[in-house]
């Protein structure tokens, strides 16, 4: 028999291995904060979050400068999913865009609690990071939020 | 290790340590410049928002890195929160050739006489250790205009009404105002104020070797591709280096200064890498920060100074001051963003001084351009959600038509508001870690609120149809700002140096940096550093001739 403290030990380890084509993500978690992510810069007539590479900047930077965050997205994760079964009967990802934008409005209220709402706030930061930084750092595909401003000419690394 | 001796070592190759170096070497001294960080180079940072000195989010891209951690209280009554480097709560100021300066805005204020002389001007303030320096203005002024000379400062003599009297002009004339400074120049003029183009360490054209600004947007933060912004790392410290007297020490941290048994110093022990050397001197100067030259000081124990060199009144780490930042931002009907840097290039002193009721003021002046994240972060009016469609949406129709106007409002300098050394962690060199520890005099607040108002109504002035209000933070500021905490001051228990910036207790140790200013002004410090730096080298120059006995 596999004793739970082996049993819970081996399930946390399980999951915080990155499936392939992710530096820290699992697929189920890449999936849900991509989906969370296109919430906080949606598509409209320009690229979203999720057009624009967000989820690769995050998963690229969570192992490298904001690797002291990964935790938070471990069990941050969770707890945003388990606010849309509590709140609204079903899990994130079967949300309809309408749904999933006004669940995440309670979790920045509090209503999922204060770990939630931390942890959706450490998203929008991170997801705007991702969306309106150079995309050297995996995001901001095409430059598509500097072309968003008009502003994608100045925007150049340098002349040298 | 034992190095053979010198005459000097300098600890800290920014704003003050840069220009003693160079003038030390001038006046034939040997020196060595300890620098903790590298001498770096454009290429390696280049123009990136997320590791820009104003946006450290994925770290600090001149240092330190987030190895290093400070223990900070966020409010009187927090608990102490570990923080890392690139957290803006740990204070931190550049850690590479240059300092400050490499990355600065590049604002270049001299102080108002009232600055040097606020006890006097304003009365004692309750709950504050508000002082008069122990130098004026007229002291100072031909070294503010030495370092506007010998640094590169661009700007238009005589265009401030307010400022105390100078005997001459800038070197460069004014950058170009650009759209947005000329609309809010205009909305101040309406209303009777008097505005003029901000002065900059920035050349407006070639000057004494180096170009003239190609006015990118990457200014603030960054360092400057073509060297147009007058650093001390291409200015002085280059000058002192070619005069053959001064060598550069980079990736060198200094761990304490060791003192003889008649109580001079006679050696800094520093590590060069990972190998811990003792530099034998006869002169040493601390330029490391606010924060890091007090650490320093604190570290420096010995039977004569137990509670660390200069301490023996317990006034070193004290008074830490920042500015308290305060103002407000306005969107107009049109665009204002004309994509040319600096962007912060109008400014008035109509408020810094003589506000009925008020202990001190602000200079205000238009915001640096806001770059993408930084605008997407943290500017939007009460009622635009952080995120979603009307967030994007804002961000689309508002990006371009923008504007802010803030002032760095004196504060209140608090004898309770200080560093000091962790009593037991220590960083990867055996040094303590520092504590940061304090709170805003409630003044500042009421201060900021003044300034609130003028900024609001400034806006309004030049066509903002929308104007919200920007208030400081509550907590200790430590950051690009940092000052006060080796106090400058007449009685030695009452302050850590003289007007020379002399250790009372030790008379071949100098402190030349931010640390020393009594108060802060309300202006951006970095000008006021150098002039005090080139005040303090004369003075160690007539004192440490050159030739003497060594080690």
């Amino acid at each position: 028999m596999v004793s739970r403290r082996v049993f819970v030990g081996t399930a946390v380890a399980a999951a915080a291995k990155p499936d392939e084509g992710w530096k820290t993500l699992t697929a189920p978690e890449a999936g849900l904060l991509e989906a969370v992510c296109d919430q906080v810069v949606p598509e409209d007539d320009t690229p979203g979050a999720k057009q624009a590479g967000v989820i690769h900047y995050i998963d690229r930077q969570l192992a490298g400068p904001l690797l002291r965050f990964r935790e938070s997205y471990r069990q941050g994760l969770p707890l945003l999913d388990q606010a849309a079964r509590k709140l609204l009967g079903s899990p994130f990802l079967d949300l309809g865009a309408g749904e999933r934008t006004a669940l995440l409005e309670r979790v920045e209220r509090g209503e999922a609690g204060p770990e939630a709402a931390a942890f959706f706030r450490l998203v929008i930061h991170h997801t705007l990071q991702g969306y309106y930084g150079s995309p050297s750092h995996g995001g901001n595909r095409g430059e598509a939020s500097w072309r968003m401003l008009g502003i994608e000419k100045h925007m150049h690394e340098g002349h040298q | 290790m034992t190095r053979p001796p010198i005459d000097a070592v300098v600890i800290g190759a920014g704003a003050g340590g840069g220009v003693v170096a160079h003038q030390l070497a001038n006046a034939g001294l040997r020196v060595a410049l300890l620098e903790r960080g590298r001498d770096q180079q454009f290429h390696e940072t280049r123009h990136d928002e997320l590791r820009s000195q104003r946006t450290t989010v994925l770290g600090n891209a001149f240092g330190p890195d987030d190895s290093h951690t400070r223990l900070v209280q966020l409010g009187e009554d927090a608990e102490f929160r570990r923080v890392v480097a690139s957290d803006g709560a740990y204070g931190n100021v550049a850690a590479c050739v240059g300092g400050g300066t490499k990355s600065f805005g590049a604002m270049a204020w001299r102080f108002m006489e009232q600055d040097f002389r606020m006890r006097s001007t304003y009365g004692a303030v309750a709950g504050s250790t508000l002082e008069d320096w122990p130098l004026t203005y007229q002291d100072l002024e031909p070294f503010y205009e030495r370092a506007e000379w010998e640094i590169g400062v661009s700007g238009r003599g005589g265009a401030n009404p307010f400022e105390a009297p100078r005997r001459k002009g800038y070197p460069m004339p004014p950058l170009p105002l650009g759209r947005e400074a000329t609309v809010l120049m205009q909305g101040a003029w309406k209303l009777g104020w008097h505005p003029f183009p901000i002065p900059m360490a920035i050349n407006s054209v070639p000057y004494m070797g180096r170009p003239g600004c190609v006015m990118c947007p990457h200014c603030v933060g960054f360092a400057c591709e073509v060297k147009a912004k007058s650093s001390t790392a291409d200015t002085v410290i280059p000058r002192a280096v070619a005069t053959g007297n001064c060598e550069l020490r980079t990736q060198c941290t200094a761990k304490e200064v060791l003192l003889d048994s008649q109580g001079r110093a006679r050696a800094v022990a520093y590590f060069e890498g990972r190998t811990l050397v003792e530099q034998p001197c006869r002169l040493v100067v601390v330029s490391a920060s606010a924060t890091e030259s007090a650490r320093l000081l604190l570290n420096s124990r010995s039977k004569l100074f137990p509670n660390g060199l200069g301490n023996r009144y317990d006034w070193v780490g004290r008074n830490l001051q920042g500015h308290a930042y305060a103002g407000a931002y306005g969107l107009f009907g049109r665009d204002l963003w004309d994509g040319l840097g600096p962007a912060a290039r109008v400014a008035l002193c109509d408020f810094n001084h003589g506000n009925t009721g008020l202990v001190g003021g602000a200079m205000l002046a238009n915001e640096f351009i806001r770059l993408p994240y930084l605008f997407a972060s943290g500017i939007r009016p009460p009622g635009v959600p952080a995120w979603g469609r009307k967030h994007k949406e804002f961000m689309r129709a508002n990006y371009k038509r923008e504007a802010g106007v803030q002032g760095p409002v004196q504060e209140m300098p608090r004898w309770e508001n200080r560093v000091y050394l962790d009593p037991k962690e220590k960083d990867e060199f055996g040094i303590p870690i520092l504590r940061l520890q304090g709170k805003r005099h409630e003044n500042d607040f009421v201060v900021a609120k003044a300034m609130v108002q003028k900024a609001t109504q400034w806006l309004r002035a030049a066509g903002a149809h929308t104007v919200w209000p920007k208030m400081p933070g509550k907590g200790v500021n430590g950051g690009q700002h940092q000052a006060g905490t080796c106090r400058m001051g007449v009685d030695a228990k009452t302050s850590v140096v003289n007007k020379y910036c002399q250790l009372h207790d030790v008379d071949n140790v100098f402190v030349v940096d931010g640390s020393v200013l009594v108060t802060n002004g309300g202006f951006n410090p970095s000008l006021t550093i150098l002039a005090v730096a080139y005040w303090a080298s004369a003075y160690m120059a007539r004192n440490f001739k050159a030739g003497g006995r060594t080690g």
